[in-house]
């Protein structure tokens, strides 16, 4: 069996100044290359469990390993540095920062993270490439960020979160402003992108029915303790 | 220096309200170095309102009272000179020249000096000017005038028009000198000192014009014009003098000796050292006008402070995008900081380029109207310092919104709340 990229054991996390925790989950272990889809309705701790993965927030208790760095046991400053170096991320909307030109916002990453830089190799070209991969062709690349369509800017964010090669992409309801056409369109190609690139997919959402595009996938009302205990 | 193109493109995102608020700072830098500018001149004019006068000798009083009426013409002498003494005291061998000053009389609203033609040789101001005429020459004749510039401006006299002058000191006199009128000989260029509002004349033309005067009325004997000329025309007293010593080392000497002379109490002060002691009476007002510009700045970077901080709201998805991506909270407050750094030194830019701007296009226009010359020097160490702190209070200021930035991120997480 090879070692798990992400892998969690009674893992806890309760807001400052509440007393309920919002999230408490046994075991989680996700596997190198797996797409993993993550339902969960709104509340169901989803975006909790995010923070937690990027090193954004850190648990109360528990085991939270990703890529085989200790999260928990980092500084905050050296769990942002992990987050730019190994992580993409895809939000539902609004990915792009609008003063910056399409590439530009592809490179972002490389930015912040000299080991993407490395990876990437010729930083313009790697973009241009994934873009035209992604179908941005050369004349949408020269449009402003907000004249592209939602789908448009949403296949932008993938190019930004694979660039370098990132282990993990998070992928944060990232169809959620597509409709039904463009939403199973955008699933396939982050597949296969996920795959060419050897990237495991992290893909979070309240939407049921992307439970059958998936491999695996997990309730997260079901795992999280949290919600079940609360619910009785 | 990864976050410098950001900063800078996320900038000009936004380039209207910021272009707005470093004009809004290049507007007080250019006030505050220009209230401090203009100050430091004031005091430079003022303070050389007289110059290479060694003493200034009057009645017994306040060295400022002396001062004020002798040179500013503000205020009366509450005690005459006599003859004698003048004589006496200029004839003293440190003394290289004395001019005599006779003041009481005015010419709707302007006073009247009466004095000798070495005034017009040995006075000078701004350091080391001499009088100098727009038109005509010095007085040769008992009756006749030389104008201030501005006495001649704002009355409209032309050479040759005949003046009368009044008794005393009030614009609204009845009793008139108007049987003896004074020709206009010349007319003084602007100097930018009081003397542009006076009157000069002969100091026998005063004793004409009182020739036939008692007590301040007029007496039953009447005089006309040339008749006052066959008169003893030495006056019996003047108001105050001048004196220029040969050596300037003498000039504690010679002013303990007229502080001790026995015949009559007399005062002597040295010009420049009473001009400082004025000045210093004076700085309230300076004072004041650099709170203001103070102000004024304090209002411009708070104003800066508005424009950045309204549009935290609208950046927080930025700060998001930046946070997901691997940026660390202090990179956030990094953005922020590099902002506001680049806001205050373009306002700091601008703002002295407008200030010298102004400075070289009003200076012309100034020393027409007023005589007075903004002497245009690059920042001088108060100044730069005065920038720094400046630039050191913009840095303060940027921490407020990059805090609240910090914050948001360390709240928000990957997820905005909008």
């Amino acid at each position: 069996m090879t070692e798990a990229v992400i892998s969690l054991n009674n893992l806890q996390f309760t807001w400052p100044r509440s007393s309920q925790p919002v999230l408490s989950i046994e075991q989680l272990h996700v596997n190198p290359g797996e797409h993993l889809f993550i339902q969960g309705k709104s509340g169901s701790g989803k975006t909790t469990l995010l923070n937690l993965l990027t090193g954004i927030n850190q648990p109360d208790s528990g085991q939270l390993s990703v890529l085989g760095f200790d999260l928990p046991a980092m500084s905050s400053i050296r769990r942002d540095s992990f987050r730019a170096d190994h992580l993409g991320v895809i939000f539902q909307q609004f990915n792009l920062l609008p003063f910056l030109s399409i590439v530009d916002n592809v490179m972002l990453p490389c930015r912040f993270s000299k080991r993407r830089r490395d990876k990437a190799g010729n930083l313009e070209q790697a973009a241009k490439q994934m873009l035209d991969e992604l179908q941005i062709s050369e004349n949408l690349r020269q449009r402003n960020v907000m004249d592209l369509s939602v789908g448009q800017q949403q296949r932008v964010a993938v190019a930004r979160a694979l660039i370098g090669n990132p282990e993990i992409v998070i992928a944060d309801e990232p169809t959620s402003a597509l409709d039904t056409e463009n939403r199973d369109n955008f699933v396939d190609l982050l597949f296969r992108r996920a795959n060419e690139h050897g990237s495991t997919l992290i893909f979070v959402s309240h939407d049921q029915h992307l439970f059958n595009h998936f491999q695996h996938s997990i309730h997260l009302d079901d795992v999280n303790l949290a919600i079940a205990t609360s619910a009785e | 220096m990864k976050l410098l193109p950001l900063t800078l493109k996320s900038a000009w995102n936004r380039r209207l309200s910021l272009s707005l608020t470093v004009l809004s700072i290049a507007i007080s830098i250019m006030l505050l170095l220009g209230v401090d500018q203009v100050r430091k001149e004031a005091k430079r004019n003022f303070i050389n309102t007289i110059s290479k006068t060694d003493l200034i000798v009057g009645a017994r009083s306040g060295p400022v009272n002396l001062l004020l009426y002798s040179v500013f013409r503000i205020g009366n002498a509450t005690n005459n000179v006599s003859w004698e003494s003048f004589e006496k005291l200029s004839s003293l061998k440190q003394v290289k020249w004395a001019i005599p000053l006779s003041l009481g009389d005015s010419h709707r609203g302007y006073r009247v000096l009466g004095t000798n033609t070495d005034y017009f040789k040995y006075y000078r101001f701004g350091g080391d000017r001499q009088l100098e005429f727009a038109e005509g020459g010095i007085f040769s004749h008992v009756y006749q005038v030389v104008l201030g510039a501005d006495v001649a401006a704002s009355l409209g006299y032309r050479l040759e028009d005949n003046i009368v002058v009044s008794h005393g000191l009030s614009s609204a006199s009845f009793a008139n000198h108007d049987d003896k009128p004074f020709r206009v000989i010349g007319i003084l260029k602007k100097t930018g000192t009081p003397l542009d509002r006076t009157l000069h004349v002969p100091l026998e033309g005063i004793s004409a014009i009182h020739s036939d005067w008692k007590s301040g009325t007029r007496s039953p004997l009447h005089l006309n014009a040339q008749q006052a000329l066959k008169m003893d025309l030495i006056p019996k007293e003047i108001t105050a003098f001048m004196l220029g010593l040969k050596n300037r080392i003498a000039t504690f000497r010679v002013q303990r000796q007229i502080n001790e002379f026995d015949e009559e109490p007399l005062l002597a002060i040295v010009p420049g050292a009473t001009l400082s002691e004025l000045w210093r009476l004076l700085s309230h007002f300076e004072v004041i006008l650099l709170a203001i510009s103070t102000l004024v700045l304090v209002a411009g970077l708070i104003g800066m402070l508005t424009t950045i901080i309204s549009s935290l709201n609208e950046r927080r998805r930025e700060m998001a995008i930046l946070r997901a991506i691997g940026a660390h909270p202090y990179h956030i407050i990094l953005l922020f900081m590099m902002e506001t750094l680049i806001i205050v030194s373009l306002g700091i830019v601008l703002g002295i380029f407008l200030l010298y701007l102004l400075m070289f296009s009003v200076n012309p226009l100034l020393t027409e109207w007023t005589g007075l010359t903004l002497q245009i020097q690059a920042p001088d160490m108060q100044q730069w310092l005065l920038l720094a702190v400046i630039m050191s209070a913009g840095v303060l200021v940027s921490l407020v919104p990059g805090l609240i930035a910090y914050r948001h991120s360390l709240q928000d997480g990957l997820m905005p709340r909008l």
